[in-house]
């Protein structure tokens, strides 16, 4: 590249002679400066909401949050190369939107490749607004459930395993997770985030809610075919006609009552 | 099935075979000199004959019983077959008694051929009664026969799943490995090429152990810990400090005998399932020793109980344990314990100690 666009790269992985080879490659590169370097997860977070990198690199393997997870967390502006040596993520990382998938060991012109098309990307709009959640359906393996979710507030991560979380409401453009005492907002919508729970732990209760059965007391006729939900905690949640038939066809007969 | 009759298949069997004919002859004795039709020194020369000859005529119901099997044929077939081979069978024996009757007229008189023909339902009767006796003996026979059969196929196809299995393991060297560590080498040769240098040659020192290990049926060790601490320096180079090895290798459990690259895939998970889960990396512990007739191996990692999950978790722990199963059957432990963040696997197996 002659006509230098400036570009500002960060690099993510947590092994040190594979962030040295990104660097070298890299920093030979016109226009190109390197804001940070991450050794994890969390701190990639981080560096990207303080950094505002056009650019990540970013391995998959990773202590703490893996790469999939990094996407799903950080600003969805930001052009994402995956770099790995395994390429069984690679559809994955289509599904995510990132901007190219670059295998372990590589040239220099295979990264610099990878670095233009960030670079054309760039000032493009960024993925559709329901794109948060979707790829949280996607940072997992196909034919598995979500076994944790990951939630930003600032540059804070925070990691909810599934089985801690109580229900998940609807609010806006985005999700409420309620966990114990805590509630965390999300990116995203309650549909796309329904798909990627276990269909036989959680059960979209009502157009906005999804709830852990494992929470649920007891359930109480409200009015004529809708119903409220009690948790053990005792918060009521509506539940619809259609949240009610799958409650029932999960539960049972239990949830005639 | 072999053409030939399985009792004639095998020589030792022919003797136990002629001695069937001492009841038989002993049987048709009887019936001949009963109500005194005979006396007894011509039952005897009439019985002897025949009991020799259905003895062989007798084995034949083995091709009938094979080409109308009880089980499993058509019923009507199966009985049409059995009647007209059992009419076919006992008329030629009776047939071969009138012959020895002929025969005999020397010694019993011209009168012997008529005296025997007034036998001859008598011994048709018995004839189909021996039939139904040989046809319930092969069945039983043939029935052992498959039973056999069965298990010889079910033990080779065990073994052959068995090499297939190991062979596939042999040739496991992850190709993820290969590629992180050219990937770290292609980085050193440019910042640190002695350091690049020296990861060839642990990553050639892992590779040329491997396959040369992957050949033999058991190995010390000592030679699979080689192995492991080849692996382990090619991994410190990509993980640094994260990666610190420590090992209690009593000299007796180091020379005991073990299948190769048993431990390998322990191993690799301890790096890849736990060193590399945690920012702050860890010591991999490795324990090897003989107590008595018992060899105990342990291998001991930290990791994070919050990460991920990685792919692929289950399959080297399955591998190992089918194969200490396979080697030593249910003489063999095999334990894996997740304890808070530490994750323990442990094997014990008969102590064999190398010659």
């Amino acid at each position: 590249m002659t006509d230098a666009v400036p570009v500002r790269v960060l690099i993510v992985d947590d092994e040190a002679p594979a962030r040295s080879i990104l660097r070298e490659m890299l920093s030979d590169r016109d226009g190109v400066s390197i804001v940070g370097e991450c050794a994890n997860g969390f701190e990639a977070v981080k560096a990207a909401a303080e950094l505002a990198p056009d650019v990540v690199f970013l391995d998959v393997e990773m202590p703490k949050l893996d790469g999939f997870e990094v996407r799903e967390l950080i600003d969805p502006s930001i052009a994402v190369v995956f770099v790995t040596a395994y390429d069984s993520y690679a559809l994955r990382a289509f599904e995510v939107h990132a901007v190219d998938y670059v295998l372990k060991p590589f040239r220099a012109e295979r990264l610099g490749d990878a670095l233009d098309r960030a670079r054309a990307r760039r000032g493009q709009p960024p993925p559709p607004p329901d794109a948060a959640t979707a790829l949280a359906a996607a940072a997992r393996p196909a034919g598995t459930y979500l076994s944790r979710i990951v939630v930003r507030e600032g540059t804070r991560v925070h990691v909810v395993p599934v089985d801690r979380l109580d229900f998940a409401e609807a609010q806006d453009d985005a999700v409420q997770l309620k966990t114990g005492g805590r509630k965390l907002r999300k990116a995203g919508t309650i549909g796309s985030l329904a798909d990627g729970l276990d269909p036989g732990r959680f059960v979209r209760i009502h157009r906005s809610y999804v709830l852990n059965i494992d929470r649920l007391a007891r359930l109480e006729l409200y009015a004529k075919g809708s119903y409220v939900a009690i948790l053990s905690d005792g918060t009521r949640l509506p539940v619809s006609r259609e949240g009610h038939a799958r409650l029932k066809a999960l539960l049972g007969t239990e949830a005639g009552a | 099935m072999s053409a030939l009759h399985p009792i004639l298949a095998r020589k030792g069997r022919f003797l136990p075979l002629l001695s069937t004919a001492i009841p038989i002859a002993a049987l048709l004795t009887g019936l001949l000199a009963r109500q005194g039709a005979f006396r007894f020194g011509e039952a005897v020369t009439l019985a002897w004959p025949l009991a020799f000859v259905a003895v062989f005529l007798f084995l034949s119901v083995w091709y009938v019983a094979m080409a109308a099997p009880l089980r499993g044929g058509r019923i009507l077939r199966t009985v049409v077959t059995h009647a007209v081979a059992a009419a076919l069978i006992c008329s030629v024996w009776v047939l071969s008694g009138a012959g020895a009757a002929r025969l005999l007229v020397p010694l019993w008189g011209a009168t012997f051929p008529q005296r025997y023909a007034a036998q001859v339902p008598v011994l048709f009767t018995t004839g189909i009664l021996l039939y139904l006796l040989s046809l319930a003996l092969h069945a039983v026979l043939l029935a052992v026969e498959a039973t056999r059969e069965a298990e010889r196929h079910a033990l080779q196809l065990q073994v052959l799943a068995r090499e297939a299995e190991l062979k596939a393991l042999r040739a496991q060297i992850h190709p993820h490995f290969l590629f992180n560590s050219l990937n770290s080498i292609s980085a050193l040769v440019g910042t640190d090429p002695p350091r690049a240098r020296e990861m060839c040659l642990y990553l050639s020192e892992f590779l040329r152990k491997s396959l040369a290990l992957g050949e033999r049926k058991s190995i010390p060790v000592r030679e699979e810990v080689a192995l492991a601490k080849a692996y382990l320096e090619v991994e410190g180079l990509r993980f640094g400090s994260r990666l610190t090895v420590e090992e209690a290798l009593e000299t007796g459990g180091q020379d005991c005998l073990v299948p190769p690259l048993l431990l390998q895939p322990l191993v690799e998970n301890a790096v890849r399932h736990g060193i590399a889960t945690r920012v702050e990396g860890g010591v991999i512990r490795l324990e090897a020793r003989r107590s008595g007739n018992r060899l105990r191996i342990l291998i001991e990692n930290p990791f994070d109980p919050d990460a991920p999950a990685r792919r692929g978790a289950g399959v080297g722990l399955s591998n190992v344990r089918s194969r200490l199963a396979a080697r030593y059957g249910s003489d063999a432990l095999f334990a894996a314990r997740k304890l808070a963040d530490r994750y323990l696997v442990v094997l014990s197996m008969p102590a064999q100690a190398a010659d």
